[in-house]
């Protein structure tokens, strides 16, 4: 609507400018889109498409790579398949025309339900530990307070293979290898020192003078707590519990060193879907496209807290 | 309603908002605040009640840091420690029950003068230049343009950001597939610009072409980041600045460089200081993209490590490596910060 150069500041950049810096931008985003594009498309094509050369755009969607994600199969005889019944569903009929029947369900579900299990368990024993220390941190006279976070904050900075040496040796002591627990306490503790980090910066912007007038008010320190710093730390917990979930959703390091059966989550176990003769590309993309669904939800529908933690933790550190 | 306490700084007493009495408060809704003011004045003497009601504060810090203390020194220091002292001995976590020598600085020593070690740190040292000095680049150069403000810019820097939500693991072993020859969509798109065979290359198998596998990739994730916060520096810059420049007849190429980039390069070295930590541990992507090869090409610190550790099952010296690894991130993290604050005050 406005023109160039209006009086209102001499600084706005000219409408040619703003439409070539437009151009260039969503030049780039659509480039960066087509490798997550491709990934959406394979998992709706044929094996046979998938490899093919060229590389096909348009092609005949079918639901196989979602069915191979999901189940096991067995090679079968056309006699054999012939005798059987009428096919029960969708993929019990795709599976057919490939000469195979469905043998069970594969592992891929159990690791996601996992990956659901260990990201929000551990998001929320973090953001719950973090509040409450940010608040101890933000509020009261700490002995040492400073270089216990710098030092807590500094342990981010080993490679995860380091950490995940004496983790895996105590582990194995406890009982705790491969099992949901384990990951649970291991990315909370992992995620907590950002947590406090994050959320003492969100606290500390919240007025004193609110808790304190309540609890001349009649609260006690605790219902203030509770009453009048939570519902104001709102924006920021949900910035911080999205930081947490998105580490904790993603992580491959400690996951492939720790969990090798029961609790495997999602990441170690993509990799490692393989049809008959080598990787099955469209179901590794099937399974890669349900995982990344939820981030992209979460991207898109909490973007604002997502731009404001990560710019705010940068500013802050 | 903060705006209106302005100039509160010393006020951390409840005693002290009968000052606050004073204001003249014109809006009618009673808010929390001012029944509050109001209740102070009419209160029994306040430190009294203060102190009655309730756990003390004392305890109530005690209660809430705890649990965190409590989880962190179980999960982080504790095996830190281990670390150190395992780092120390002769220890081999394939063998548990074998008794454990003391060693003295043996590990150190080792690990020090293992020329394949300094091959992982050169390697990982080229990756951390790369792949910052691209980002950088490209980051910043987004973030100039985005910062024209055109119309749609906020959604698109939502669409620019996806790559950095996602998993780096689960995202590189299907750019595994992108790079394939013959059949991969990276061969055929460059092929169809260059005209080059697209069988005629492998990015991931040649000795060559692999490390830029590794980079490309990890610059398509992670310039959005760099982006974000050059965006946040970008944003800090104060219109009036311009403004002045603008009225002093300054060029567009004289602002840049004597505005937007000094008052922009805090924000900027933050953003390198970031991404080298995190390449500096880079392993997700590089196990699953090429798993160190061909050859140890593209065998970074990370990759070594898990190997001494989790397939030579030397946990001491592995544990000695890892000691070095964090003590040089460390001390070099100090250093850049240490730099950065300069930057800051001038």
């Amino acid at each position: 609507m406005s023109t160039a150069n209006t009086a209102h500041s001499v600084v706005e950049p000219s409408l040619m400018t703003k439409r070539i810096a437009g151009a260039i931008v969503i030049l780039y985003a659509i480039i960066t889109m087509v490798p997550l594009a491709w990934i959406f498309l394979t998992s709706f094509k044929s094996p046979p498409d998938s490899i093919s050369y060229p590389p096909k755009i348009v092609f005949q969607p079918t639901l196989e790579g979602y069915c191979n994600l999901f189940t096991t199969r067995t090679r079968q005889t056309p006699d054999y398949i012939q005798s059987l019944g009428a096919p029960t569903s969708t993929c019990d009929e795709i599976t057919r025309n490939r000469n195979m029947v469905i043998a069970g369900p594969s592992n891929y579900w159990p690791r996601f339900q996992n990956s659901l299990i260990i990201a929000f368990g551990s998001t929320f024993l973090a953001v719950f530990l973090g509040t409450l220390s940010a608040y101890g941190f933000s509020r009261f006279k700490v002995p040492l307070a400073d270089d216990l976070l710098f030092f807590i904050l500094s342990t981010r900075m080993m490679p995860p293979i380091a950490v995940a040496i004496p983790i895996y040796l105590m582990y194995r002591q406890l009982g705790l290898s491969d099992t949901a627990l384990g990951m649970i306490l291991l990315y909370t503790a992992v995620n907590v020192s950002l947590a406090v980090w994050l959320l003492k910066g969100f606290i500390d912007e919240i007025p004193r003078e609110y808790e304190e007038a309540a609890m001349i008010d009649g609260y006690t320190r605790l219902q203030a707590f509770r009453k009048v710093v939570l519902p104001q730390a709102t924006t920021g917990i949900a910035a911080t519990a999205i930081f947490c979930l998105i580490f904790a959703w993603n992580e491959y390091a400690f996951a492939v060193l720790l969990t090798s059966g029961a609790a495997q989550t999602a990441p170690p176990f993509i990799p490692t879907i393989i049809g008959e003769g080598g990787q099955d590309w469209p179901a590794v993309a099937a399974g890669t496209t349900i995982f990344l669904v939820p981030i992209l939800v979460f991207t898109i529908l909490l973007r604002k807290q997502l731009l404001r933690g990560i710019t705010f933790g940068a500013v802050r550190k | 309603m903060a705006a209106r306490f302005k100039g509160r700084a010393a006020v951390s007493r409840p005693v002290a908002f009968s000052s606050l009495l004073v204001m003249p408060v014109t809006d009618t809704d009673t808010t929390l605040l001012d029944k509050a003011a109001e209740k102070a004045v009419r209160a029994t003497p306040v430190p009294l009640a203060y102190r009655v009601r309730g756990l003390s504060d004392r305890s109530i810090a005690w209660l809430f840091i705890m649990p965190t203390i409590v989880l962190l020194l179980a999960i982080n220091i504790f095996p830190l420690i281990w670390a150190v002292y395992l780092s120390f001995t002769n220890f081999r976590a394939n063998r548990p029950n074998a008794e454990i020598d003391g060693v003295g600085l043996t590990n150190y020593q080792r690990v020090l003068t293992d020329p394949d070690i300094w091959q992982a740190m050169q390697t990982t040292a080229h990756f951390v230049f790369w792949t910052i000095l691209l980002q950088m680049l490209i980051g910043f150069a987004l973030a100039y343009l985005i910062d024209r403000k055109f119309r749609g810019h906020a959604f698109w820097t939502t669409v620019i950001l996806i790559p950095m939500m996602l998993s780096p693991a689960v995202v590189g072993n299907f750019w595994r597939f992108l790079y394939q020859p013959q059949i991969g969509l990276f061969n055929y798109v460059y092929s169809f610009f260059t005209g080059v065979e697209p069988s005629s290359f492998e990015m991931l198998g040649s000795v060559t072409l692999s490390p830029w596998a590794i980079i490309i990739v990890d610059t398509w994730m992670w310039t959005p980041y760099v982006m974000l916060i050059c965006l946040a520096g970008l944003r800090s810059i104060p219109d009036y600045i311009y403004e002045a420049a603008e009225v002093d007849r300054a060029s567009a190429w004289r602002q840049f460089w004597s505005i937007t980039v000094p008052m922009a390069l805090p924000f900027i070295m933050l953003a390198v200081l970031f991404r080298a930590i995190e390449n500096f541990k880079m392993f997700d992507m590089v196990v699953l993209l090429t798993g160190g090869g061909p050859g140890s090409t593209t065998e970074v610190a990370s990759i070594t490590l898990k190997r001494e550790a989790f397939e030579s099952w030397r946990t001491g010296r592995a544990s000695a490596f890892a000691i070095i690894l964090f003590v040089a991130v460390f001390g070099l993290a100090n250093i850049y910060v240490k730099a950065l604050n300069k930057v800051k005050q001038r």
